[in-house]
C-alpha cells in the first residue's frame, strides 16, 4: 500500500459545551484547513464519521460537514464504525486518493454526547445485544472495561495502584495541552479517593463522553511535493480488521464469546490482530515505535493496549509503568495528550484526534508534551461490535 | 409467598426447570456454539449455516467479575429502591469453551468471589411488576444453596 500525506490537522477542544455538533467539526476543519496551508477548493472528497446521538445530520455527517463549509460539488462520504469511525473514514479517503479519485481530502468527525453513562436506543428491542446487555445484566460499557481489569489483577498481579498511575500520568501529559477537556493533575490518593464504579475501577480511572471536534487534511505524495509539503507526515497503515472467529475475549456489547470448541482460538486475539495488521501494512514493527496514542476508555485497558501492540509480553505492562518507559521523557511514551482520561471520548472524532496529535508530534509541534525526536508514532482503538482500528504514521 | 406469574424477561433465552439451562444455538453436526442462540453470531467455516437450540452446559468457572456501584441506564429496571449493587460475572463453559455474562445471585459480592470458582446458572427474578415476576438467569457459586445464610458464610470465609 502507498503512503498519503498528512498536510493538515486541527481541533476543536474537548468539553462540554452543549453546541452542536457541526459547529465543533468546522472548526476542527478551518483549523486543519489552515495548518495544511491550501484551499478548500482543493478538496475534492469529503470524508464524514457519524455521530448517532445528533439525529440525521449526524447519519450523514460528510455531507453535514460538507453544506456548513459550504458545498463544492466535492465527493462525499459518511462512516459509521463506533469509536472506530474516524480511523474508517480516513480510510475511506486513502482509497479515494490512491485510486486516484481525488487528491486531496478532508477527513473529519465532532460529537455532542449526553452526560452519564452511554446507554442504547430506547423501545423493547430483544433483538439487539447491546439492549440485551443492559435489561438483563446491567452491563454497562465500565463493566465490561472492569472485567479486563480483574483479569489484570488475578492473572499479572496489577494493583489498583498500577490503574491509578496510569491516571496521574496521563494527566500530567495533558496540563498544557489546548485540546484536552481536563488539565488538572491528579496524585495516586486522588485516583483511589475517586468513587467505585465498577469494581475495581472507580470514576477516575474511567474516561467520560465529551463533546469535540478533530479534522485532518489528507493527499497523495505527488500532491503534497507539488504544494510545499516536502517531507510531511505519512499515512503508512490503517488496520480496520475484524476480529477472527472464534473471538473468546469477552467484549462488549456481548452477552458471550464465541466457542472454541470446533475451532481453536486464533493465536492473536482480536485487539493484538489490530496492531499486527498495521504494522504488517506498514513494514514496521513495536521495536520502531516511538509515540502511541491508544484507547484508555479505561486506565486499565491502557495496560492492556501495551502488550496487544507488542511493547512487552503479556504480563509486562505493568513494569514498563513503573519503569516510566511510557511516560514522556521514557523510551516509548504513550498518551502524550493525555489521552481519552484527560480528553473523554467523542467518538467519531476519537480516532481521528488520535492521528491530529501524532502528527504534532512527529513535526515536534506538540508543545508541552513534546516526546523529543519522535518518528515512528501508532494508534489504537476499540469500538464496538467488532470494529476496531490502529493507524500507524511516520515522517 | 408471591402470587406473581413467573415470565421470562426475554422469551427463549433459557429454561425454567429445577435445574434450568441457557438455550444456546449449535451448528447442525459441528460443536461450534452461540449465545443467544440466534443472535451469537456465526462460524466462518460454516457461513450460514443452519442452527439449531440446544441446552448449554449449566456450570462452569468465572472467567472474571465485577459490580455496578451505581444503577444502569435504563433498559436496566432496578429491583429495589435505593438501588443496590449489582455483581456480574463472566463464566467459563469448559465443553463449549465459551464465556457466558450474567448478574450474579442476591448476596454474593466481588469480595465473595475470584477467577476459576465454579459457578452453577440458576433462574431469579430480574425486576417485578403489579402481576409479573420477570425471571433472568444468574450465576452463584456450586453448591451454596439458596438463602442469604450462605452468603454470609461466604463472606466471613
Amino acid at each position: 500500500m502507498e503512503d498519503i500525506a498528512i498536510l493538515g490537522v486541527g481541533m476543536h477542544p474537548w468539553g462540554k459545551w452543549g453546541r452542536n455538533f457541526v459547529d465543533y467539526g468546522v472548526v476542527a476543519a478551518r483549523n486543519a484547513l489552515e495548518d495544511a496551508a491550501i484551499d478548500y477548493a482543493e478538496v475534492g472528497f469529503v470524508s464524514g464519521a457519524i455521530t448517532v446521538r445528533n439525529g440525521y445530520p449526524g447519519y450523514v455527517a460528510g455531507s453535514t460537514f460538507s453544506r456548513a463549509l459550504g458545498f463544492t460539488g466535492a465527493q462525499v462520504a459518511s462512516s459509521y464504525a463506533a469509536c472506530a469511525s474516524g480511523a474508517t473514514a480516513l480510510s475511506v479517503a486513502r482509497g479515494q486518493i490512491l485510486s486516484g479519485a481525488c487528491d486531496v481530502a478532508l477527513v473529519i468527525g465532532a460529537d455532542t454526547t449526553p452526560k452519564g453513562f452511554l446507554a442504547p436506543n430506547e423501545g423493547k428491542r430483544p433483538d439487539d445485544t447491546d439492549w440485551l446487555r443492559f435489561h438483563l445484566v446491567g452491563a454497562t460499557n465500565p463493566v465490561y472495561f472492569a472485567l479486563h481489569a480483574q483479569r489484570r489483577m488475578s492473572l499479572y498481579g496489577a494493583t489498583e495502584e498500577d490503574f491509578a498511575a496510569v491516571k496521574v500520568k496521563n494527566a500530567r501529559h495533558a496540563v498544557s495541552n489546548p485540546n484536552a477537556r481536563f488539565t488538572k493533575e491528579y496524585d495516586i490518593d486522588d485516583v483511589q479517593a475517586s468513587p467505585m464504579v465498577s469494581n475495581p475501577l472507580r470514576l477516575l480511572n474511567i474516561c467520560a463522553t465529551s463533546d469535540g471536534g478533530a479534522a485532518m487534511i489528507v493527499s497523495s505524495m505527488e500532491y503534497a511535493k507539488a504544494h510545499g509539503h516536502a517531507d510531511p507526515v505519512r499515512v503508512k497503515g490503517i488496520s480496520l480488521v475484524t476480529p477472527t472467529y472464534p473471538d473468546t475475549v469477552l467484549d462488549l456489547p456481548y452477552l458471550a464469546t464465541d466457542s472454541a470448541a470446533s475451532t481453536p482460538a486464533p493465536d492473536l486475539d482480536f485487539k493484538s490482530s489490530i496492531g499486527a495488521s498495521v504494522y504488517a501494512e506498514a513494514g514496521v514493527g513495536p521495536d520502531d515505535v516511538d509515540v502511541a496514542e491508544v484507547y484508555d476508555l479505561s486506565s486499565a485497558l491502557e495496560l492492556d493496549w501495551y502488550e496487544q501492540l507488542g511493547f512487552c509480553a503479556p504480563g509486562e505492562a505493568e513494569g514498563l509503568l513503573r519503569d516510566g518507559v511510557t511516560t514522556i521523557g521514557g523510551r516509548l511514551p504513550v498518551n502524550p495528550s493525555g489521552g481519552l482520561g484527560a480528553f473523554g471520548e467523542a467518538v467519531p472524532a476519537q480516532a481521528i484526534a488520535q492521528v491530529c496529535e501524532l502528527t504534532w508530534q512527529l513535526r515536534g509541534q506538540a508543545e508541552g508534551r513534546q516526546v523529543e525526536g519522535a518518528q515512528v508514532g501508532i494508534t489504537a482503538n476499540q469500538g464496538l461490535f467488532g470494529h476496531g482500528s490502529s493507524v500507524l504514521v511516520a515522517k | 409467598m408471591s402470587t406473581k406469574t413467573r415470565v421470562p424477561a426475554v422469551e427463549g433465552m433459557f429454561t425454567l426447570d429445577d435445574e434450568p439451562h441457557l438455550i444456546g444455538g449449535k451448528i447442525k453436526g459441528r460443536d461450534s456454539f452461540f449465545f443467544p442462540a440466534h443472535l451469537g453470531g456465526g462460524d466462518p467455516a460454516a457461513p450460514g449455516a443452519e442452527i439449531e437450540e440446544v441446552p448449554l452446559s449449566r456450570t462452569g468457572t468465572i472467567w472474571s467479575f465485577t459490580n455496578s456501584e451505581y444503577s444502569p441506564p435504563p433498559p436496566f429496571i432496578a429491583r429495589t429502591d435505593p438501588y443496590e449493587p449489582i455483581t456480574i460475572a463472566a463464566v467459563q463453559l469448559e465443553a463449549e469453551q465459551m464465556v457466558i455474562l450474567g448478574q450474579v445471585a442476591d448476596g454474593w459480592t466481588v469480595n465473595d468471589l475470584a477467577i476459576g470458582m465454579e459457578m452453577e446458572l440458576i433462574v431469579d427474578t430480574l425486576y417485578e411488576d403489579d402481576d409479573n415476576e420477570y425471571l433472568v438467569w444468574k450465576w452463584r457459586p456450586t453448591g451454596a444453596g439458596t438463602g442469604e445464610s450462605e452468603a454470609t458464610n461466604a463472606e466471613a470465609n
